[in-house]
């Protein structure tokens, strides 16, 4: 007992140092993960949480329900068309526009860089406001320009199958900037004497780009590609704040249905039960990811 | 790093970047634009680019008829109150980087792990666990479970493992205490870091949306973007003074940015993607 207050006295300042950060963290991301787990096997809802005797073990009765459930059914298919989607378009496009930028250094290339970052920066809220009035059907921005050159005005929220690709291009739109820096910062690290010694050899910049650049980039690609797919599956804000998932659940995904089930309905351990299989999920495909990842070359950015 | 390329190519790449670059701007001009107009210019069947006849009434109308004041100051604090946690996550970033002592690599995976657990798992115990502790609906509720992160406390950990340790030996011969040193040498020493959370720290509060809106029942405790969509589902037809809102909230940030945007960039390539 002494011996351990000798060294918690010679340890007194990291300890110090780190404490308030742990307890917080603990706090607020290690021990909810247990009591997420715990209240996923329980009908935890608000009676539950009036009185505690309210609550009932009912063993995996949440996850059978979820897995015949309709609503849950249809988000797990709109993430995956989210997904399916959202993430090869952010990669690619994200990619392409860091590999244009890197092509020069003069004011004009640097200001592409701040203005293809800034979507990123702003608030989701507001995104989902502007962009509900750009595509509204009657006034906006979008469906007149499609008049203009003639085409018949689109409802781009109100159409079921439309209106997923609709939050898609908002939100490859807002993800682009942040990835598009990260793959700029890759680039930047490839020495330029692998593209002089190419060049002495006459290979063209289409050479060059698909055999140096590209796979060069592949610890960034993987990266990137893993982090968007993360935050693909964990797709959320934006539907919830610009069509709350509608219409008839067309931009449900699993996350908004978490999110509904626990603070709209007050449904806490059926909420918790989805959330663990959102979890168990982005764990899978995390570790699929990891393991089809070979590494082809030493050297890569 | 400039490859030589031709003035041709150059002047293809600049005309696509610069078309990309309309669409990324676009929604920005547009939402700014339409904030001056008035509502019968804002639903026009064919509208003009400009305002015909410019107006700041929708601005008027977030402090009149929406409560933007009380919105902007709660804001505030919860920028303030994530300041405190940008120290904190210096503070462990520090011990982390500079003190041996047991369980560190162990604590320090634990933090990194914490990365991992995505938010709608921990959504629905940390309002239970708040529920608890009472502080539902309270200004530290809302404050408190983002104040410190796991990608924070990473990222100054990386600087400040370079910080010579013979420095800081030096500073303790001298006899200044280790909360002193901390203070007074390895804050300023760390600035560039601190300029690049701070930045990163400003933004995420003044965007904070989701932990608000479900702990804040209260309108007293409404942040702007909380209000910026009861705006969005009370005003809902009306988008001349929804695009004021939303300006209200983006414009700041967008100045803050170009101003900042060395630093947030670089501080990309200093902390290492790797």
């Amino acid at each position: 007992m002494q011996n351990a207050l000798q060294k918690l006295n010679k340890y007194k300042y990291p300890y110090l140092f780190i404490a308030p950060t742990l307890i917080i963290l603990f706090l607020f991301s290690f021990i909810p993960i247990f009591i997420a787990i715990f209240i996923s096997f329980t009908n935890m809802n608000l009676s539950g949480l009036a009185d505690f005797s309210n609550i009932k073990f009912n063993g995996f009765d949440n996850f059978v329900r979820l897995f015949s459930d309709a609503t849950f059914q249809k988000s797990m298919f709109n993430t995956l068309i989210f997904v399916v989607i959202g993430v090869p378009s952010v990669v690619i496009i994200s990619m392409a526009i860091a590999i244009l930028i890197n092509q020069g250094t003069s004011w004009i290339f640097k200001s592409f860089r701040v203005i293809y970052y800034m979507p990123s920066i702003t608030n989701i809220v507001a995104v989902a406001v502007i962009w509900g009035y750009l595509y509204n059907s009657q006034y906006g921005l979008i469906n007149q320009m499609l008049g203009f050159i003639g085409i018949d005005p689109v409802s781009w929220l109100q159409d079921p199958v439309i209106a997923k690709f609709s939050l898609i291009i908002m939100a490859v739109w807002k993800a682009i900037g942040l990835n598009m820096i990260i793959f700029l910062a890759a680039l930047q690290g490839i020495p330029r004497t692998y593209y002089e010694a190419a060049q002495i050899d006459g290979a063209s910049r289409w050479a060059q780009l698909t055999k140096i650049t590209v796979p060069l980039l592949s610890f960034a690609t993987f990266f990137v590609s893993i982090t968007t797919l993360i935050g693909w599956i964990q797709f959320f804000e934006e539907p919830l704040v610009m069509t709350k998932g509608g219409p008839i659940n067309s931009t449900m995904s699993m996350a908004l249905f978490i999110y509904n089930t626990g603070f709209q309905r007050n449904n806490f351990g059926y909420a918790a039960a989805g959330s663990i299989v959102l979890f168990a999920i982005i764990i899978l495909v995390t570790m699929i990811q990891f393991k089809v990842r070979k590494k082809d070359s030493d050297v890569e950015y | 790093m400039d490859i030589q390329v031709k003035p041709m190519y150059k002047t293809v790449i600049i005309a696509l970047l610069l078309i990309g670059s309309i669409a990324m701007c676009i929604p920005f001009v547009w939402m700014i634009l339409a904030s001056f107009k008035p509502e019968s210019e804002v639903v026009a069947l064919t509208p003009k680019f400009w305002p015909q006849q410019a107006t700041i009434e929708n601005y008027v109308r977030l402090f009149t008829e929406m409560r933007f004041a009380t919105y902007l100051w709660n804001t505030l604090v919860i920028v303030f109150f994530s300041f405190i946690g940008l120290f904190l996550n210096a503070a462990a970033g520090y011990a982390f980087a500079k003190f041996e002592f047991p369980g560190r690599n162990v604590l320090y995976y634990l933090v990194l792990g914490t990365m991992m657990i995505p938010s709608q798992v921990t959504m629905i115990p940390v309002y239970l666990l708040l529920n608890q502790m009472n502080l539902t609906n309270t200004m530290a509720g809302i404050v408190l479970p983002g104040m410190v992160n796991a990608f924070g406390i990473f990222l100054f950990r990386q600087f400040m493992t370079t910080i010579p340790a013979d420095l800081i030996e030096a500073a303790r011969l001298d006899g200044a205490s280790e909360l002193r040193t901390f203070f007074q040498l390895v804050i300023p020493i760390a600035k560039p870091i601190f300029a690049v959370q701070g930045i990163l720290t400003f933004i995420g509060g003044w965007n904070s949306f989701l932990w608000p809106l479900i702990i804040a029942n209260d309108e007293n405790l409404y942040t702007l973007s909380v209000g910026l969509s009861l705006l969005k589902g009370q005003y809902g037809g009306d988008f001349a003074i929804q695009m004021a809102g939303a300006s209200f909230m983006v414009v700041p940030i967008v100045i803050l940015f170009i101003f900042m945007q060395r630093h947030i960039i670089e501080g990309y390539t200093i902390s290492g993607m790797k």
